[in-house]
């Protein structure tokens, strides 16, 4: 059970938050997208060893959708932000 | 009755003056307050416990604590009554009732014992390689193997206790209450830290509770006493007794089992039976203690073989003697001062036997001092007897350990066994910390932490006293300092000596020839011996995952902790590696089993999941309408009246809808407030359709995409003010739409300035529909409601019978219709005078399964039809498709295989004999006689009997359907084998040009 620090609200238990998804999955322009690129964006993941970012939802919480830098082998969350932060490396 | 036979009459921490009776096998015992189950069938003298899991052989105690692996019991009886408990972690009560298990008729005449005579029939894998052949039989070999094998029994009656969560922050956690961990909530407690305390038993000390130590000049138990007392006095410090610390989860969360009235007949005062505690720790000390480790020979499971820690405790702590006359069996030195406390509770010990070479000065003296035999590199090669042990017999080793020489048969009636220490590193290894493998204590203790803990004490291989104190007291104010307090160690109590543990190592004694046969134990509760891991060697089961699954070994609810260790070296010897590169079987949580009700805790019956229901529920429920769980909404489903049916009165409602007029609760439907000044621009986006023409005061039918393409729900957007809309879901879908929408602002347009609120439960709905409606509503309102003034597909803000209320000019029955928004609290008053003002046009309610009727009748789709994989042109909405802006799922929908013609679209079905009901979830087939496969060409998503044309009608996708109106297919329901000749049709069966809605 994780402990994730929204943005907005703090340290919250996991149990507060909906997994939302990959944050590096890039949504293709509604204009100018190709199929293709839709085709990626909707089917298509990577599955990093290692530090991944995603998306949580503070769906019984604040219900904003936040960024969260995890290492998925450790579960050691190195930063968290809105969606469009850029977050630490967690290097010091 | 009273006459307790092993029972010493002074010492112990038991009170005397508290006889308590209880019941075992139908048999009346007395014991005292302070008693174990366990501690008082040994001072009774009762040896037969149990019948072991596989081959039925008589068992009795083997261990005191939760490492107890022979004597399961069913507890209590009734709703309460509880499987395999271990008689050790009873806690003694008046009237307490406890019934062996695993043994027809009885404990003494037990048929199942066969399978011990069998044995040679059952090794390990047996049942694999015996009963998967032919694979059909297996539910019935499983059924009687699960007969013979069993366990205890599970309750049938519903549990009548409740359970509960509790959730906590807090400085430091202290996992156990021994020595090292008193002296942790000692060190912490005065830096101010918020500290938990728990251990698993009912009194704080740990294995001080069963030894006779000295600290600052007092005793064990008067010690921890003091102790206990000086940190309950301490605000910040909270103890937990009878709590184990059963999982350590990610980011040091623990979950505590409080049994907080287990050792009661019943709870008292509504307390509930557990409390599991979510405690979310800034620091953890682990000080979980250690396990004495059993010798492995030839029939080493009899009744009255134990522990050396255990017979020790016993007589101890509870003043019970498990026997007359002992035999100590050891590798090492701590069963010394075991011994001489036995000698002194007045069990005679016959010898010590040691395996070691040379003993060392205090052992002698131990021994010396209470006149004990030792007859050191010696070892039990077997013990002998069958309900209860009544010899051993010893041999010398040589120099490898092998017995040579003469043996000699000892009496007695106690073999206690000491094997060593295995530290409880189960919570360490639950938070992922490496173990390694230490030489001299030869045992895995804790080596790298993963989370902010640490161990002190025995479980990390620190046995004696002394180094408990000390390490518990360093330990607790490292923690402390780590979670941000300032402190260093509290001051540590001079102690006794004891030894210091090195075994000399032998994991499973050779049995001389003479005495071949006898089992050699290594798992006593899973009944798997030295020969079932050797057998697992040689079949390729040599990874310890494996060996654990093969042979079952370390499984059921000991979990292998006296085990683990001599069967891991065991498959070492024969693999010819070191224990290390063998390495250990996964530790996971729980480390103690925990009741599926205190896991549920109150989310039971009622509480699974919130249900919601509707401002006129209560109105619903006098009027006798069943009600149909909608997601977490109960809707009603209808008026059932003079004996009718739920289908009879759906369809005398629906036919009066059409014909008069008939008033719905439809305060379920998601809306959603969308306000901003890119309101129109984000509605745009999400929907198919373009809202950019969408006037202030108008509704219109929108349909939203999947990011895939596939249609996700449909709703109504009405435009309430120049940047203020609010949009309608669907029922089910309203939470994960919401959700969708919240991602889509928050994520990918947070340059769109729009903000989102759900309303549903804001505004409840009634729908008011049928010819009359208009007649009715204008009866309570002063506004104007002609067409010109609210329009098909019109919104107004007016007054009904004096509230407030939003009306939309919709219609989801086809009818002339409106449906009327209103603060929760004042639905009822409109409800109520609606009925009263339309009495006169016959007003009736609806429910749900008219509303279904009238609905498939117009061919509009709900869950069925948007079911995931339908297009918006399947469904018939390829008009609404905009093609001058973008919106989401707009590329993905021209994908070729979603625009093909021969997908599935949206028709009607009418049986072609006019009568036959066409049966739910049929699929569509052209000839049933044909040879199978049978190409499916589509399925019936909704079907009923209508009213108002008086025939079965039904909704199906068909593929390429929009195309094939006219044509005859076979509708067969594989469930039902019903096949209904059905004519491809229309969906929408009443009023296709929308007339009646627009009157």
């Amino acid at each position: 059970m994780l402990e994730i620090t929204c943005p907005y609200c703090g340290k919250r238990a996991q149990k507060e938050f909906t997994y939302a998804g990959d944050a590096g999955a890039e949504r293709p322009n509604l204009e100018t997208g190709t199929n293709q690129d839709w085709f990626e964006f909707v089917y298509l993941r990577d599955n990093p060893r290692g530090l991944h970012d995603e998306l949580w939802h503070h769906s019984a919480g604040c219900r904003r959708l936040i960024k969260v830098r995890r290492d998925v082998v450790t579960h050691e969350i190195i930063d968290t932000g809105a969606p469009s932060d850029s977050l630490s490396t967690g290097a010091s | 009755m009273s006459h307790q036979p092993f029972r010493n009459p002074t010492g112990g921490n038991i009170d005397r003056s508290q006889p308590l009776t209880f019941t075992f096998d139908g048999k009346v015992y007395q014991g005292y307050s302070g008693d174990t189950l366990a501690s008082a069938l040994m001072a009774n003298g009762v040896k037969l416990l149990a019948r072991s899991f596989k081959y039925h052989r008589p068992r009795g105690l083997s261990g005191y604590g939760v490492e107890e692996s022979n004597v399961l019991v069913q507890l209590r009886t009734g709703a309460r009554s509880e499987p395999n408990i271990p008689a050790t972690r009873v806690e003694l009560y008046e009237g307490l009732v406890a019934e062996s298990q695993n043994r027809w008729p009885s404990l003494h005449f037990d048929i199942g014992a066969v399978n011990s005579k069998l044995s040679g029939l059952f090794p390990s894998g047996f049942y694999y390689k015996t009963f998967m052949w032919p694979a059909k039989f297996w539910p019935f070999y499983e059924h009687a193997i699960r007969h013979i094998a069993g366990m205890g029994k599970s309750p049938t009656l519903e549990d009548p206790d409740s359970y509960t969560h509790n959730y906590r922050h807090c400085d430091v956690l202290i996992a156990g209450g021994g020595p090292a961990g008193l002296m942790a909530a000692l060190s912490a407690g005065q830096s101010g830290a918020r500290v938990i305390l728990c251990d698993e038993n009912a009194d704080f000390g740990g294995m001080l509770r069963g030894r006779r130590d000295t600290i600052r000049g007092k005793s064990g138990p008067e010690w921890v006493a003091d102790t206990v007392a000086q940190l309950a006095a301490m605000e910040n410090v909270r103890l937990l007794r009878r709590t184990t610390a059963a999982g350590y989860y990610d980011h040091n969360l623990i979950v505590l089992d409080e049994r907080v009235a287990d050792h009661k007949a019943t709870p008292e005062n509504h307390e509930p039976r557990h409390r599991i505690w979510h405690v979310r720790a800034k620091e953890v000390v682990l000080a979980t203690g250690s396990i004495e480790r059993p010798l492995v020979f030839a029939d080493n499971d009899r009744p009255g073989v134990m522990l050396t820690s255990a017979a020790q405790a016993y007589a101890n702590a509870h003043g019970a003697l498990a026997g007359r006359r002992a035999v100590i069996f050891t590798n090492n030195a701590s069963a010394y001062a075991a011994a001489a406390d036995l000698k002194a509770a007045g069990i005679e010990v016959q010898a010590i036997v040691d395996l070691r070479d040379s003993l060392e000065t205090p052992e002698l003296e131990i021994a010396a001092n209470a006149n004990i035999g030792v007859l050191n590199r010696h070892v039990v090669v077997a013990a002998h007897g069958a309900k209860s042990v009544h010899s051993v017999t010893v041999m010398p080793v040589d120099s490898n350990t092998t017995p040579v020489g003469e043996a000699q048969e000892i009496l007695c009636d106690v073999v206690c066994l000491s094997g060593g220490w295995t530290p409880s590193v189960h919570l360490f290894s639950q938070s992922r910390g490496k173990l390694c493998y230490d030489e001299t204590l030869s045992a895995f203790v804790p080596d790298k932490s993963f989370q902010r803990e640490r161990s002190a004490g025995a479980c990390q291989g620190a046995f004696q006293l002394d180094a408990c104190l000390h390490e518990g007291a360093k330990a607790g104010a490292q923690a402390a300092v780590a979670a941000g307090f300032a402190t260093t160690a509290a001051d540590v109590p001079r102690c006794s000596a004891d030894a210091v543990v090195k075994p000399r190592l032998l994991w499973a004694i050779p049995t001389p020839d003479h005495l071949h046969g006898g089992k050699q134990f290594v798992d006593l509760q899973n009944d798997v011996t030295a020969a079932d891991v050797g057998l697992a060697y040689q079949e390729g089961y040599r990874s310890v995952e494996h060996l654990k699954r093969y042979t079952t070994l370390g499984m059921g609810t000991d979990q292998g902790r006296t085990s683990n260790v001599n069967g891991l070296a065991i498959m070492a010897g024969h693999r010819a590696e070191a224990i290390t590169a063998v390495g250990t079987t996964t530790f996971r949580q729980p480390f103690t089993p925990i009741p599926m009700g205190a896991v549920a805790g109150l989310n039971a019956h009622d509480h699974v999941a919130p249900v919601r229901t509707t401002p006129l529920h209560h109105w619903h429920e006098s009027m006798g309408s069943p009600f149909a769980p909608t997601g977490q909404w109960l809707r009603p489903q209808g008026y059932p009246k003079d004996g009718e049916t739920l289908e009879q009165a759906a369809m005398r409602e629906a036919k009066h809808v059409r014909e008069k007029v008939g008033i719905v609760d439809v305060s379920t439907l998601g809306k959603i407030d969308v306000q901003g000044p890119d309101a129109i621009e984000f509605l745009n986006r999400v929907y198919i359709n373009s809202f950019s023409n969408l006037a202030v005061g108008k509704c219109r039918y929108g349909v939203m995409l999947r990011e895939d393409g596939l249609v996700d729900d449909d709703g109504v957007v009405t435009r309430l003010a120049e940047n203020r809309y609010m949009i309608t879901t669907t029922t089910t879908h309203a939470s994960a739409v919401m959700n969708r929408l919240e991602y889509l602002l928050d994520v990918d347009w947070p340059s769109l300035n729009v903000h989102l609120l759900s309303v549903t439960d804001d505004w409840s709905g009634i729908a008011i529909a049928g010819p009359h409606s208009r007649t009715v509503l204008t009866k309570l309102t002063a506004a104007d409601l002609s067409n010109s003034a609210v329009p098909f597909m019109g919104y107004a803000e007016i007054d009904v019978d004096g509230v407030p209320v939003r009306l939309f000019r919709i219609s989801f029955s086809g009818e002339l219709a409106y449906e009327i928004n209103m603060a929760p609290n004042a639905t009822r008053t409109v409800w109520d005078a609606l009925l009263k003002a339309g009495a006169n046009q016959e007003i009736i309610p609806y429910g749900l399964e008219a509303m279904n009727v009238l609905r498939i009748e117009k061919g509009h789709v709900v869950g069925g039809e948007l079911n995931g994989r339908t297009t918006a042109d399947g469904l018939g909405f390829g008009k609404m498709i905009s093609t001058k802006k973008a919106f989401v799922g707009k590329v993905p929908a021209r994908r070729a295989g979603l625009t093909r013609d021969d997908i599935h679209q949206l028709v009607g079905l009418v049986p072609t004999d006019e009568k036959t009901r066409i049966p739910r979830g049929a699929q569509l087939i052209a000839d049933p006689k044909a040879t199978k496969p049978v190409a499916m060409q589509g399925e019936v998503t909704s079907q009923c009997m209508s009213p108002n044309l008086g025939h079965p009608i039904a909704l199906a996708l068909l593929n390429g359907g929009r195309a094939r109106h006219g044509e005859t297919l076979k509708a067969h329901s594989p469930i039902t084998g019903q096949t209904v000749t059905v004519t491809v049709t229309n969906p929408i069966f009443i009023d296709p040009q929308g007339e009646r809605l627009r009157g």
